[in-house]
């Protein structure tokens, strides 16, 4: 059987067939088509405007390391303007982040761009390994959850940088999109499919890589011979999570067109009046800057640490709490957190290190500089 | 025509290829990422119940040439370590692992019925994990 010419180009030895179209490909078409798309992705939904300092969200697993190569070779190539940084966050976990942050460094090196870490240790005076030392396996992955959004928040803000880009792929999208129906969750489920989004905190989070599906990520890092770490989370116990996985992988493999039809059902799910009542008033608050948003109370801050926050105390100062004061799981019960005491703990507890937003950000409200006030 | 050293009988001979393994599934196979193994170039009889029978295979004593179906269950019964579960389902390889033979996708090669040569590189890589 003589090898099948790339579809594109009918030149090359065609390496491996799209997922998406079925096309089969050479190597040079498949990198050429992959880097297009993602770009056609990030031009359409207008994520970016030259000048703008964006951190890419690295783990040094296969997404973000694959993320942070496209993000250098697209900026470079079509001239972007953008000043990119990798943020990595050291959960603290023996055996599987101190390894693939050791992947994240090389990936530093290899693609000269920058790299912060922040660490839960240095923030909150935990590691993941001595939360779950306390607490168990069980709701270890609340705590994670949480404090991991905020330390990347935190650590964009120390960037001076309003915009984190994620390698969430167009399957674990789908996967989402199938959680959140499989949970009943109609608000989450037109959100989770949003290219951009700006919850209560500041910070925008884009996913570029929305609509590329993993089958090709994985190939573009295997041909591309990139760099990158993989082991499972040695804490992660989402059953549920894996058994949507394998669901998604088993209709892929009947139709490779599920992953994008199932993202599609997701952005066509029509969401209820109230529901769309309360993004608008969320987004109402997005066009206003952020400072002035926060003035006119819009926008509230934790009362001990500044973070943004609707209530009295954010989630993260409320398990911290529940942590130091040695009962867990108070603090996942909504209910017990009116009964903390807001704005002091307990006089040797440990707090959040006060929360300042990016000066990118708050430039736009804060008083005018002194320099500039004297006409 | 004559092979430089005949073999005895076609149903001895051997295939040597290279097994590579990335996204985790070394850690299935002795947490090792290259294996060199030398399988039969005819599948055994008798055959594994997975093996479909083909039009040649009318007559029991022609020996079917080893394909990636019967590799996979070799690697399952020689070199797998641990949790038969995250690398076959039913006869093939799970869901989301994407198989490579000499850096070709074998959805272009046929898949498991890919006739393997002596000096193939088939590689392993899952994509399962987290990003
Ligand atoms: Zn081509
Ligand atoms: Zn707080």
């Amino acid at each position: 059987m003589p090898p099948k010419l790339c579809a594109l180009c009918s030149k090359e030895r065609a390496i491996l067939r799209r997922p998406k179209t079925g096309q089969q490909i050479c190597k040079d078409c498949f990198f050429y088509v992959f880097e297009t798309e993602v770009h056609n992705t990030i031009t359409e939904a207008k994520l970016f405007k030259p000048g703008d300092r964006v951190a890419i969200g690295a783990s040094g697993g296969k997404d973000s390391t694959v993320l942070a190569y496209v993000m250098k070779t697209l900026n470079d190539r079509y001239k972007y303007g953008l000043e990119l940084f990798l943020l990595s966050i050291d959960e603290g976990i023996t055996g599987y982040r101190d390894d693939s942050l050791e992947t994240v460094k090389r990936n530093q090196q290899q693609y000269n761009l920058p790299l912060k870490i922040l660490s839960y240790h240095e923030l909150y005076g935990w590691t993941m390994d001595r939360i779950v030392e306390k607490i168990g396996r069980k709701n270890n992955c609340t705590f994670c959850g949480v404090f991991r959004r905020q330390a990347l928040d935190r650590g964009a803000a120390s960037l001076n940088v309003d915009h984190i880009v994620t390698g969430h792929n167009a399957d674990d999208i789908a996967e989402t999109v199938l959680m959140n129906i499989m949970r009943g969750d109609i608000a989450r489920l037109g959100r989770c499919t949003l290219i951009c989004t700006q919850g209560e905190d500041t910070i925008r989070r884009s996913k570029p890589f929305k609509y590329a599906y993993e089958k090709e990520i994985v190939m573009y890092a295997y041909f591309k011979k990139l760099d990158y770490f993989s082991t499972e989370c040695i804490y992660s116990p989402d059953a549920y999570r894996g058994h949507a996985r394998m669901f998604l992988k088993d209709l892929e493999a009947a139709r490779p067109s599920a992953i994008i039809d199932i993202i599609h059902s997701g952005e066509a799910f029509e969401v209820k009046e109230e529901v769309k009542q309360a993004a608008k008033a969320q987004r109402k608050t997005l066009f206003l800057s952020r400072p002035t948003a926060l003035a006119k109370g819009i926008l509230e801050r934790c009362k001990r640490c500044g973070y943004i926050s609707s209530n009295d105390l954010c989630k993260a100062c409320v398990l911290l709490e529940g942590l130091e004061r040695g009962m867990p799981n108070m603090s996942i019960k909504e209910k017990e957190r009116s009964r903390l005491e807001v704005g002091y703990g307990p006089s040797d507890m440990r707090t959040i290190p006060k929360f300042e937003l990016p000066p990118v950000l708050a430039d736009a409200a804060s008083p005018q500089p002194k320099g500039l006030r004297e006409n | 025509m004559t092979p430089p050293t005949p073999p005895e009988n076609t149903s001895s001979k051997t295939l040597n290829l290279k097994l590579e393994f990335g996204g985790g599934m070394e850690l299935l196979f002795s947490n090792k990422r290259s294996h060199r193994v030398s399988i039969p170039a005819h599948v055994p009889a008798p055959p594994p119940p997975t093996a479909s029978a083909s039009p040649a295979t009318d007559r029991p004593d022609t020996p079917r040439p080893s394909d990636v179906n019967y590799l996979i269950h070799w690697m399952k019964e020689n070199i797998l370590t641990e949790r038969v579960e995250l690398f076959m389902e039913g006869d093939t390889v799970r869901p989301g692992i994407l198989v490579m033979i000499n850096d070709v996708d074998w959805e272009l090669e046929g898949e498991g019925e890919y006739v393997l040569k002596d000096g193939d590189e088939v590689v392993f890589i899952s994509t399962l994990h987290g990003g």
